[in-house]
C-alpha cells in the first residue's frame, strides 16, 4: 500500500518502517499456484466435466464474497484472491459429475454463511470450502457420493462401459472387518485385487473427487508451499504419520493405501493448513495434525462414510481455539 | 583473545533490507559547528535533567546546563560555547517534548583547548574516581535507549557483572555509525574497555559483532591482540534484532534475561554499545565529556550519505545540508534505524546522546500499514524473538482487551518490530503492543499513586490519634 504524500508533508507511522513486502494476496496466489498440479491432473483425469467444476465454483464464489461485501457495506475483498482460493478448494472436493446447479449452491454456502457471515476472512471458525463440501454432503447424497470412472488414458484400455463405480476408499473400508468372524467381507486377496495399483494411487488413475486422486500433483504443490514458507510441516507431517501408523495397528487395506486414497493427502497439504481454522502454534499444529489424522481413520473404520477425512478437519476446526490456548507460547525469559 | 562463532541462536528474528552500503564505506566527517544547538534536558532514559541556566546566560562548552535530577537521570553540558537565547520545551526525536536549550553558538577561541574535566590516569585511578568520571561527564547508552551508564556500571549490592558483552551488532537497517567507530576508534574501544574492567571487576569480555562487519572483526581482532583474561570476539549470524540486550546476551553467554522488571546484571551480564565505551575512554583519558556523537545521515532521499561527528543539539536540517541536501522530497524523515527508529514530522528536531541515525526516505521506500483483519498465519509468532503470541495480543488490544494482552506478557515485548515487519495483512502489531503497555505502565502507576494516597490518609488518621 501506498500512502499519499503532498509536497512538503511527511508520514508519520509507528515503527517498523520496513517490510517484507510480503502480502494476504501472495499468499492466496501461491496456495492456487500449489494446487494447479492436482487441478490439471482432475481435468486430465475426469474431462470437460472437472473443468467446468472448477470454473462454475471460482466464478460463483467470487460473486458471492462481492455480493456479500456490497450487502454489508464493507470494502471489496475480492483483490485478495481469497474467494478464487475457497471457490478452487471446494470445487477440488467435489466428484466431477456434480450437477453445475449444486455447485453453485455450495459455492453460495461456502462463502455467504462460512465465511462472511462470520466477517470475512480470517474470523471464519470452519474451513468454507469443507463446511460447504459437508453441507453438499448432507444435502445432495446421490450426486455426492457418484464417482465417474477416470478416462482410460493409457494404450491398454480396458473395455468395460462403465462411467461411475465407487472409490477404493469403499472397498477398503470393508478391508477392515477382514478378521472378524462374523463379517460377511470379501476375501482379503481378492479386495486386494480391486484397489488401484500404486502407480494409479500415485498419478490419479482411480475415482474421487478432482482435486484429491493424483497424491504425486498434490506432494508437489505441498512442496512448493513448504518452499515459499506459506505452511509449515508441521500438520501435513503429522496427520498423514498419524494415518499411517493408524492403519498399521488397525490392520486392514495397506496403510499406504490409506494415505493416498479419499482425501489424506488434500486435506493434510490443503484443507487443515487454512490458517485461520488451524493453530497458530507449531506444537498446536502437531496436536491439530494428529487429531484430523485419528479422527479421519476413526471415521474411516467405524463411521457411517467410507470417507472420514473432511469432517475430520471440521470437527479439529472446531477444536483449534482450546488447542490454541492449550499451547500458548512460553516467552523468552519466562519461567 | 579469540574470535569464536555465537554459540547459540536465538528463536525468531528477521532479515529486513540491510541498505548500510549506502554509508558503510564514508569515514566519520566533523560537522563545521552549526550556528544553533538545540540542546535537550531529556537525551537519556530516566528523569529529564534540571535546567540550571535561563535566556541571555553565556556557557562555555561542557558547561553544566542540566543537573541530574533522580537516580535514573544524567547530566547535560553545553556542547558548544555560546550565549542562551531561550530555554522552552522542544519536541524531541521520540515524538515527546521536553526542555531544551536553545544556544547561539560562537566559535571556539582557542583551537586547542583546556579539557574540560582534569584527566585521569585509569591504571592509577579509584574504581570510584573512575564511576564519578563516568557520571559527571554525563553519559548513557548510545546505542538507543540512553539507560545511564554509571547506573549500569555501578551493580546493586549482592550483584556481580560476570560479563560485559560489547554491542556491536548494529543490526538496525542503514545505520553504521557503530561499525565506522569501531573501525576508526578500535583503540578507543580497547581503552574504555579496560576502563570498565576496573570498575566491574575483572569480568569476562564479550564482544559482539555481526557476520557481514568483517573489516570491525578484523580491527577489534588488532585492537584487543594483547589483552589480558577471558575476552572473546563473537561473531553472531545476520538477524534482527540480534543487537538487543536479551538476545546479544544469550547469543554471547548463553545467558536467559527473565521477563521485566529483570536485568542484564541479574544474570551477570552488563550490555554497552561500542560507541558508549569510546565515550568512557575518551571522558577518563582525555577529560572529555559525551558532548558529540557519530550519527548516521542516509536513505535514498539525501544526496551523499555519510557518517557525521556531530555535537548533541545538532539540527536534522543542518545534518541534512552537510551531506549535500535532499536528493529528492523525502516521504519519511526517520531519527533512527527502520526498524525501531522514529518517524519525525519536520527536520528542525535536533540530535541526543542517543541520536545513531536519520534517514530520508523517498516515497519508494514508503508504503502504509493498515488495520486488515488478521488471518492467523502465524509469521508474527516465528518472527517474535520474545517467543510471545503477537497475534493474540494484536487482536485483544484491537478490542480493547488490555487484560488478555497482559496475561499474553504483552509487558515483555521489546518493541523490535520483526513481527509488523512481515505481516502480510500490515497489521500495526508492534504498535498495539506498545498501546498495551502504556495503558498497563499508566494502570500500574495510578495504583501506585492511589496505594501511596491510601498509606498518607491513614498515617494521617494515626497522626490525629
Amino acid at each position: 500500500m501506498k500512502p499519499k504524500t503532498p509536497e512538503n508533508h511527511f508520514v508519520l507511522s509507528s515503527s517498523p518502517h520496513a517490510h517484507a513486502n510480503s502480502s494476504v494476496r501472495r499468499i492466496m496466489l501461491d496456495v492456487i499456484i500449489a494446487l494447479l498440479p492436482t487441478t490439471l491432473m482432475g481435468i486430465w483425469f475426469f474431462g470437460l466435466p472437472a473443468l467446468w467444476t472448477v470454473l462454475v465454483c471460482v466464478s460463483s464464489c467470487v460473486l458471492t464474497e462481492l455480493a456479500c461485501r456490497l450487502a454489508m457495506k464493507r470494502e471489496n475483498t475480492v483483490g485478495d484472491l481469497s474467494a478464487v482460493l475457497t471457490g478452487l478448494l471446494l470445487a477440488l472436493n467435489l466428484p466431477a459429475g456434480i450437477p453445475l446447479w449444486m455447485a453453485i449452491v455450495g459455492s453460495i454456502f461456502a462463502i455467504a454463511i462460512a465465511k462472511q457471515v462470520f466477517g470475512g476472512l480470517g474470523m471464519n471458525p470452519f474451513n468454507p470450502a469443507l463446511a460447504a463440501r459437508a453441507f453438499m454432503l448432507i444435502s445432495f447424497t446421490g450426486p455426492m457420493t457418484t464417482w465417474l470412472r477416470p478416462i482410460s488414458r493409457c494404450c491398454c484400455c480396458d473395455a468395460t462401459d462403465v462411467t461411475t463405480m465407487a472409490t477404493p476408499l469403499a472397498t477398503m473400508k470393508r478391508m477392515f472387518g477382514v478378521d472378524a468372524t462374523t463379517s460377511a467381507t470379501p476375501h482379503f486377496p481378492k479386495a486386494m485385487e480391486n484397489l488401484p495399483s500404486l502407480w494409479d494411487m500415485l498419478i490419479g488413475n482411480m475415482p474421487g473427487c478432482i482435486g484429491e486422486v493424483s497424491a504425486l500433483a498434490l506432494a508437489i504443490g505441498c512442496a512448493y508451499l513448504l518452499w515459499r514458507k506459506v505452511i509449515t510441516w508441521h500438520i501435513p507431517a503429522s496427520f498423514i504419520a498419524t494415518v499411517f501408523v493408524y492403519s498399521l495397528i488397525a490392520g486392514g487395506a495397506p496403510a499406504y493405501a490409506q494415505v493416498l486414497t479419499g482425501g489424506v493427502m488434500l486435506g493434510a497439504c490443503f484443507m487443515a493448513t487454512d490458517y485461520a481454522t488451524s493453530p497458530i502454534t507449531a506444537k498446536g499444529k502437531l496436536v491439530f495434525g494428529v487429531g484430523c489424522g485419528l479422527v479421519c481413520m476413526l471415521i474411516r473404520q467405524f463411521g457411517g462414510y467410507p470417507e472420514g477425512c473432511s469432517f475430520a478437519i471440521l470437527i479439529m476446526n472446531a477444536v483449534c481455539p482450546l488447542i490454541n490456548r492449550w499451547t500458548q507460547p512460553k516467552p523468552f525469559g519466562a519461567k | 583473545m579469540k574470535t569464536v562463532k555465537s554459540p547459540f541462536k536465538f528463536k525468531g528474528g528477521v532479515h529486513p533490507d540491510y541498505n548500510k552500503e549506502l554509508a558503510r564505506d564514508m569515514p566519520i566527517e566533523r560537522l563545521p559547528l552549526p550556528g544553533e544547538l538545540v540542546i535537550s534536558m531529556s537525551q537519556h532514559l530516566g528523569a529529564p535533567a534540571k535546567c540550571i541556566v535561563k535566556a541571555g546566560d553565556e556557557v562555555k562548552r561542557g558547561q553544566v546546563i542540566g543537573e541530574k535530577n533522580g537516580f535514573i537521570s544524567v547530566l547535560v553540558r553545553a556542547s558548544a560555547d555560546g550565549k542562551v537565547k531561550a530555554v522552552e520545551k522542544r519536541l524531541g526525536p521520540a515524538g515527546s517534548s521536553a526542555d531544551a536549550v536553545i544556544l547561539e553558538t560562537v566559535p571556539p577561541e582557542d583551537n586547542n583547548p583546556a579539557p574540560i574535566l582534569p584527566p585521569l590516569d585509569w591504571k592509577t585511578a579509584t574504581r570510584e574516581e573512575l564511576l564519578k568520571r563516568v557520571e559527571e561527564a554525563g553519559i548513557c547508552g548510545m546505542g538507543g535507549a540512553g539507560f545511564p551508564t554509571s547506573v549500569k556500571l555501578n551493580p546493586p549490592p549482592g550483584k556481580r557483572c560476570e560479563y560485559l558483552v560489547l554491542n556491536g551488532a548494529e543490526c538496525e537497517p542503514y545505520l553504521t555509525a557503530d561499525f565506522r567507530v569501531m573501525l576508526e576508534r578500535a583503540d578507543r574501544i580497547r581503552v574504555g574497555v579496560e576502563i570498565m574492567r576496573k570498575i566491574l571487576g575483572m569480568c569476562a569480555v564479550r564482544i559482539a559483532i555481526e557476520d557481514n562487519k568483517p573489516e570491525a572483526i578484523t580491527a577489534m581482532e588488532k585492537a584487543f591482540a594483547d589483552i589480558e583474561g577471558n575476552v572473546e570476539i563473537v561473531r553472531l549470524p545476520v538477524l534482527y534484532p540480534q543487537g538487543s540486550e536479551k538476545h546479544q546476551i544469550y547469543a554471547t553467554v548463553g545467558r536467559i534475561v527473565p521477563e521485566p522488571p529483570a536485568l542484564p546484571i541479574d544474570v551477570g551480564c552488563v550490555v554497552e554499545n561500542v560507541g558508549t565505551v569510546a565515550a568512557i575512554a575518551d571522558a577518563v583519558e582525555k577529560g572529555e565529556p559525551l558532548l558529540e556523537r557519530v550519527t548516521t545521515v542516509s536513505g535514498d532521499a539525501v544526496a551523499t550519505p555519510k557518517n557525521i561527528l556531530a555535537p548533541s543539539g545538532t539540527k536534522y536540517s543542518d545534518l541534512v545540508a552537510f551531506c549535500g541536501g535532499e536528493k529528492e522530497h523525502p516521504a519519511k524523515i526517520i531519527s533512527g534505524g527502520t526498524m525501531m527508529g522514529f518517524a519525525v514530522s519536520s527536520l528542525d528536531i535536533a540530535t541526543t546522546k542517543t541520536t545513531s541515525g536519520l534517514l530520508l526516505l523517498s516515497s519508494r521506500k514508503v508504503f502504509q500499514y493498515g488495520s486488515q483483519a488478521c488471518i492467523n498465519c502465524g509469521r508474527c509468532l516465528r518472527a517474535c524473538p520474545m517467543n510471545l503470541n503477537p497475534a493474540e495480543i494484536s487482536k485483544a488490544v484491537e478490542a480493547d482487551d488490555i487484560k488478555t494482552a497482559e496475561n499474553a506478557h504483552v509487558m515483555t515485548c521489546i518493541e523490535c518490530g520483526a513481527c509488523s515487519f512481515g505481516c502480510p495483512a500490515y497489521r500495526t502489531i508492534t504498535q498495539f503492543c506498545r498501546r498495551a503497555k502504556a495503558s498497563i505502565r499508566a494502570r500500574m502507576a495510578a495504583e501506585r499513586a492511589a496505594a501511596a494516597a491510601a498509606k498518607a490518609a491513614e498515617d494521617a488518621k494515626k497522626e490525629a490519634k
